[in-house]
C-alpha cells in the first residue's frame, strides 16, 4: 500500500487531528499531536488494512541552531521531533509518524518535553524510548522503566541536543 | 635463550644476581588480562593467534581475572562509564603491574578527541600507563613491540635492592624482522618480483 493511501485511511479516521501530511517522499509521513500518538499508533497496528506489526525505530531530532548569527537563516523554529518508523511484515509497506514537540516543556529550560509512551503497543519501543530519553532528552510518559540506557546514570544533560555543553570533568577525569 | 645456548652441554655454571634472575623469569612470563573494549581488541586477538603468536614472548596466557594478570592491555575506546571499571581492574591486579595503552583512543582520545562527549581523552587520566602503542588500530607487530618495551622495563627493575631503575632503558630486542631468503638482497628481490609477475600473467591459449 502506498503512502498516500495510508494517509487517506488515517485522515478518514482522525480527520483534522492529522496535523501535517507529506505523501510524495521516499518515507511518507504524517504529523500528529503528542496527545494523539498512542491512539494513532494503536489504529495503525490493529487496522486490518494497515497491520503495522513492527516498530523499526524511534528517533529524536533536535531542530536548533545554537549560533545566533546562523539561527535567522536556519529556516526553522527551534523544536524537537520524535520520529516513529513503522513497517508491516504482512502488508509489506512502511510508514512514518512524527510528533513535533517544544524544546522545553512550557518553555522552562530544564523541563523535558513529554510524549506518551508506545510500549503498550510495541514492546520494542522500550529501549528505543530509553535511548531517545538518554541522548535527546524527551520524557516518555507511561514508560515502565525510563532510565538512561547508554550513558552513566549520573550523567548531566542530553548530549545529542545541539546546545549541549561538553562536560569539563566527570568524577575527577578531565573531559576536555 | 641465546645467552645460555650450548653452555650446559658438558654441565656448567651461570653466575648472575638474584635480581636479574627474577627479572629474567618475570619478563618471560608476562600474563596479560583479557581486556578488549573496541576494535583494537580484534588486533590484540590476532596478536594472540598463531600467525603473530604473542606466546613466543611468554605473554600468551590471557587471564580472565585481574588477580592473575601482570599486564593490562587497554585495547579500545575507554568511555567515562568504563573508566571506573578500568581503574578498579587495575587496582585488583597484583604488583608488579604494567599497562599498555593500545591505539589512538587509549593514548589520547583519538578520533573522539573533539566531539566525543563520552570518551576519556587518554587512559592515562585513569590509570598510569607504561607503554603507548600508536596506530588505529595498531598492527600486531606494533603490539609485540610494545610488549618488548614492557619487557625492557621489567628487566630494568630493582625490586630487591630498591634502587631506581635507569631513566633510559636499553632495548634488548627490537622489532627487527629478518627478511625471507628469497628477497634478502636487492637482486634476489627483483628476480623474485619478476618471477611472481610472470606467474600471475595469464597465458594465452
Amino acid at each position: 500500500m502506498h503512502g498516500a493511501e495510508i494517509i487517506a485511511i488515517l485522515e478518514e479516521k482522525f480527520g483534522p487531528r492529522i496535523r501535517q501530511k507529506k505523501p510524495d517522499t521516499i518515507d511518507p509521513y504524517v504529523v500528529v499531536d503528542a496527545a494523539d500518538i498512542v491512539e494513532v499508533c494503536r489504529f495503525l497496528r490493529d487496522d486490518p488494512r494497515l497491520q503495522f506489526d513492527m516498530l523499526n525505530c524511534i528517533s529524536g531530532v533536535d531542530y536548533c541552531e545554537p549560533e545566533p548569527a546562523k539561527a535567522a537563516k536556519a529556516g526553522f523554529e527551534p523544536h524537537l521531533e520524535v520520529v516513529y518508523h513503522l513497517s508491516s511484515f504482512v502488508k509489506r509497506h512502511r510508514f512514518v509518524v512524527k510528533v513535533i514537540l517544544p524544546r522545553w516543556k512550557d518553555n522552562v529550560e530544564g523541563q523535558l518535553p513529554e510524549v506518551p509512551s508506545v510500549t503498550s503497543i510495541w514492546p520494542a519501543a522500550n529501549w528505543h524510548e530509553r535511548e531517545t530519553y538518554d541522548l535527546v532528552g524527551i520524557r516518555f510518559v507511561g514508560h515502565p522503566d525510563l532510565r538512561r540506557i547508554l550513558l552513566a546514570e549520573d550523567w548531566e544533560g542530553h548530549p545529542l541536543r545541539k546546545d549541549y555543553i561538553y562536560p569539563l570533568e566527570y568524577h575527577g577525569i578531565r573531559g576536555r | 635463550m641465546g645467552l645460555l645456548e650450548g653452555k650446559f652441554d658438558q654441565g656448567g655454571v651461570v653466575v648472575t644476581t638474584l635480581e636479574q634472575a627474577i627479572n629474567w623469569a618475570r619478563q618471560a612470563s608476562v600474563w596479560p588480562m583479557t581486556f578488549g573494549l573496541a576494535c583494537c581488541a580484534i588486533e590484540m586477538m590476532a596478536t594472540g593467534a598463531s600467525r603473530y603468536d604473542i606466546d613466543r614472548f611468554g605473554a600468551g596466557a590471557f587471564r580472565a581475572t585481574p588477580r592473575q594478570a601482570d599486564l593490562m592491555i587497554v585495547a579500545g575506546t575507554v568511555n567515562f562509564k568504563m573508566a571506573s571499571r578500568v581503574r578498579r581492574l587495575y587496582n585488583q591486579m597484583p604488583e608488579p603491574k604494567f599497562v599498555i595503552a593500545m591505539g589512538a583512543c587509549t593514548s589520547g582520545g583519538g578520533p573522539y578527541y573533539k566531539y566525543g562527549y563520552n570518551v576519556v581523552k587518554g587512559v592515562d587520566l585513569v590509570v598510569p600507563v607504561d607503554v603507548y602503542v600508536a596506530g588505529c588500530p595498531p598492527r600486531p607487530e606494533a603490539l609485540l613491540e610494545g610488549l618488548m618495551r614492557v619487557q625492557d622495563k621489567i628487566r630494568a627493575m630493582h625490586d630487591l635492592t630498591k634502587r631506581q631503575p635507569l631513566d633510559y632503558l636499553v632495548p634488548t630486542r627490537s622489532g627487527y624482522v629478518k627478511l625471507p631468503p628469497e628477497v634478502e638482497t636487492l637482486e634476489k628481490a627483483n628476480e623474485y618480483c619478476r618471477r611472481r609477475k610472470e606467474l600471475s600473467t595469464p597465458t594465452k591459449v
